[in-house]
């Protein structure tokens, strides 16, 4: 029996852009031991159904988050920014495309 | 033999490799060395898979094309036979789970078992290098039918040459472990490999006529694209040797036996239903 | 802030439905909990990804082969989902496994039972799957976040399983004679065993109260058996095939079926390892993982390397 000592499998985070135009989202996460390997991963678990055009993973030791605990100062002042929202803007019915 | 049943052989003989080698693969399913990978060699399964339906379907079609006479000559197995004299038309499933082992026209490589890891990627590694120049080749097909499959199939394939030569490379240039559990795998299968860039009678009809590829052609690239990997994972390439062959005139080794008695289990025990 | 204040701040947001991130403060029970739940989750999918890739190999069609192998991969994909979850609690997959292979974790006793005929791969399809998707459905809603994307995810492909088993027994109860037989067979054998699914009733399941305050779970135990059987009990007549409980009777005034006494002895007898199948699963599970130990070394080794060769070179 031989049993493994080595490390796990780093982890990694997944991200895909599901159409040409979009964004990459955040997917979830898996396990490869490279980043070609965790693309290949990343298209065989994330993407089994077509869900991806392109895909982005970078291990997860190497994201770094907010604190929640910060997150009023983060972000409560955004809050007055009204004018980054596209509903602030009274703008005639007549206007389409915009 | 007329032109169409040297066609629905030599469609077979492709059709075979991809139904075996996918049954094989499709044994890890539940049982892979990570998670990740046992997703990602189910997927491979599921395209070979695929493939093999496509080409039945098509083999199916040609056959019920053909005059009675013909039907007859093709293939051996009693319950086949009885069909063909009831003159009902045979589709996919027909082709797979009713033929006998003579019947089948898979190379032996492919029925070969996967014993570990390192087997199973040696095994799919001989097949891809082979299998992607064979439809970059096929793609150029008379038969329009087979280079549109071999178009649709190409892109798989191209990924499962990248995975396999992948793992050949980590397994070969990982642990020492890993190394000699490599190399054994590849010098045991290499006996194989011959078979695959040797001509069959099918082959050479299918040749003739523009349908089929060149296999003696394809050994250069073969040979390249082995070396390059073996090389790349300080595994060392056996001598040519003696090869073994047959598979393709359906003269097996004792495993397609076993295969076949696990897929066509259900169709023998309870014949002419639906599923 | 103060533990306590840590404390309000948390059960404000269960109140208020909103989600519980990874880097959020939470009670360890909270943690505990989860980390309990989901590992047994994605164990029941690996461990569950048997019974099924049983049949991947003997499977009667080439089109039911594609789909019955692809539907086992979805398993091994939403296990991995699973893990991936509970991951961003603090607990390693290794770890996970770890306890699954000593016998410390649990994972749903429904994959103790053996799959004997291909009916049995319609019948898990439509009742186990079913069952799961019962349990899983509200889940979606779940208090951790992570937890409640991953199921998501679960659901969404978890529909065309459901909906594979059920077209295999309709086939099947279609079919001739013995393709009935066999149909009524394998929904005689799994009738029981999914509904003790659900696991054991209300009175005698005391972390439900707890689970049911932190949103990690939704319904009890109950709740959702008696909705399984009122809406299997409807499926059943489609097939025309009949469900083995002779004490089963629409009960007009409560709205639902009434349902025979459960083997609750049968049930915790699996639970504790007794099952016709726990130690060939385990078994099973524990060799996949041993023989694969060298291939996930080697990887790692060849990662090793190749990023040591890479900074040689950019040195």
């Amino acid at each position: 029996m031989t049993t493994s000592n080595k490390a796990e499998w780093p982890l990694w985070e997944v991200f895909i852009r599901s159409k040409a135009g979009l964004d990459h989202k955040h997917a979830g996460s898996l396990h490869a031991a490279d980043a070609e390997m965790a693309i290949e991963n990343a298209r065989d678990v994330y993407t089994r159904r077509m869900e991806g055009v392109s895909i982005w993973v970078v291990e997860s030791k190497y994201i770094h988050a907010s604190d929640p605990g910060e997150s009023e100062s983060l972000y409560d002042p955004a809050n007055d920014k009204v004018y980054r929202h596209p509903t602030f803007y009274n703008l005639p019915d007549e206007l389409k495309h915009m | 033999m007329s032109q169409t049943t040297d066609l629905i052989k030599y469609t077979l003989q492709i059709a075979d490799n991809a139904l075996v080698l996918g049954h094989r693969l499709s044994e890890w399913c539940g049982h892979g060395p990570i998670l990740e990978q046992d997703i990602a060699i189910t997927n491979i399964a599921l395209d070979h898979l695929g493939q093999a339906r496509s080409l039945y379907q098509y083999a199916a079609e040609l056959f019920n094309n053909l005059p009675l006479v013909e039907k007859n000559d093709l293939f051996a197995s009693a319950v086949l036979q009885q069909k063909i004299n009831a003159e009902e038309p045979l589709d996919e499933d027909d082709l797979a789970y009713l033929r006998d082992g003579w019947d089948f026209r898979n190379v032996q490589l492919v029925e070969q078992p996967n014993k570990d890891w390192a087997y199973t990627v040696a095994r799919s590694f001989f097949y891809d290098s082979f299998n992607f120049h064979f439809y970059t080749a096929l793609q150029n097909s008379a038969d329009k039918t087979l280079a549109a499959i071999a178009e649709k199939s190409l892109k798989e394939v191209a990924y499962h040459l990248r995975w396999s030569s992948e793992w050949v490379v980590r397994l070969g240039d990982g642990t020492a472990e890993s190394h000699e559990r490599m190399q054994t795998a590849i010098n045991d299968y290499w006996m194989y490999t011959g078979e695959l860039v040797t001509m069959s009678e099918a082959d050479t009809a299918a040749l003739n006529t523009g349908n089929g590829v060149a296999a003696t052609a394809l050994k250069q690239k073969w040979d390249e694209q082995v070396n390059a990997v073996l090389q790349e994972a300080t595994l060392a390439r056996p001598e040519d040797g003696w090869m073994q062959q047959g598979g393709k005139d359906g003269r097996h080794t004792e495993h397609l036996g076993y295969i076949l008695a696990e897929l066509q289990f259900m169709q023998r025990a309870y014949p002419n239903m639906e599923w | 802030m103060t533990v306590h204040s840590f404390e309000q701040h948390f059960e404000d947001k269960i109140d208020n439905e909103i989600s519980i991130e990874p880097r959020d403060w939470m009670p360890d029970d909270y943690r505990k909990t989860l980390i309990r739940q989901i590992s047994q989750h994605a164990h029941s999918e690996i461990v569950g990804m048997l019974p099924e890739g049983n049949w991947i190999t003997r499977a009667p069609s080439l089109r039911r082969k594609a789909v019955l192998l692809a539907k086992v991969q979805d398993e091994g994909g939403h296990g991995l989902y699973l893990y991936s979850a509970a991951e961003t609690l603090g607990i390693s997959r290794d770890e996970m496994l770890e306890q699954l292979h000593s016998g410390k974790a649990k994972y749903s006793s429904i994959f103790n039972y053996p799959s004997l005929t291909w009916a049995d791969m319609g019948a898990i399809g439509w009742l186990v799957d079913g069952a799961a998707i019962m349990n899983q459905v509200p889940l979606c809603r779940t208090s951790y976040g992570p937890y409640a994307r991953a199921m998501v995810r679960v659901c969404k492909e978890e529909s065309f399983h459901q909906r594979q088993g059920f077209e295999i027994m309709l086939t099947l109860s279609k079919g001739t004679e013995v393709q009935k037989k066999l149909a009524q067979d394998a929904l005689n054998r799994w009738w029981w065993p999914s509904i003790m699914m659900f696991g054991p009733s209300d009175d005698n399941s005391p972390n439900t109260e707890k689970s049911m305050r932190w949103r990690i779970k939704r319904f009890t135990n109950d709740e959702l058996r008696q909705k399984f059987i009122d809406v299997t009990v409807e499926q059943t007549k489609i097939l025309g095939l009949e469900v083995p409980d002779k004490d089963l009777k629409w009960n007009e005034e409560r709205g639902h079926y009434d349902f025979g006494k459960i083997n609750w002895d049968e049930f915790w007898n699996v639970v504790k390892g007794n099952g016709p199948c726990n130690k060939q699963r385990l078994e099973t599970r524990k060799k996949a993982w041993e023989d694969g130990a060298w291939v996930r070394d080697a990887a790692m080794a060849h990662a090793e390397k190749r990023k040591n060769k890479k900074a040689a070179k950019a040195a």
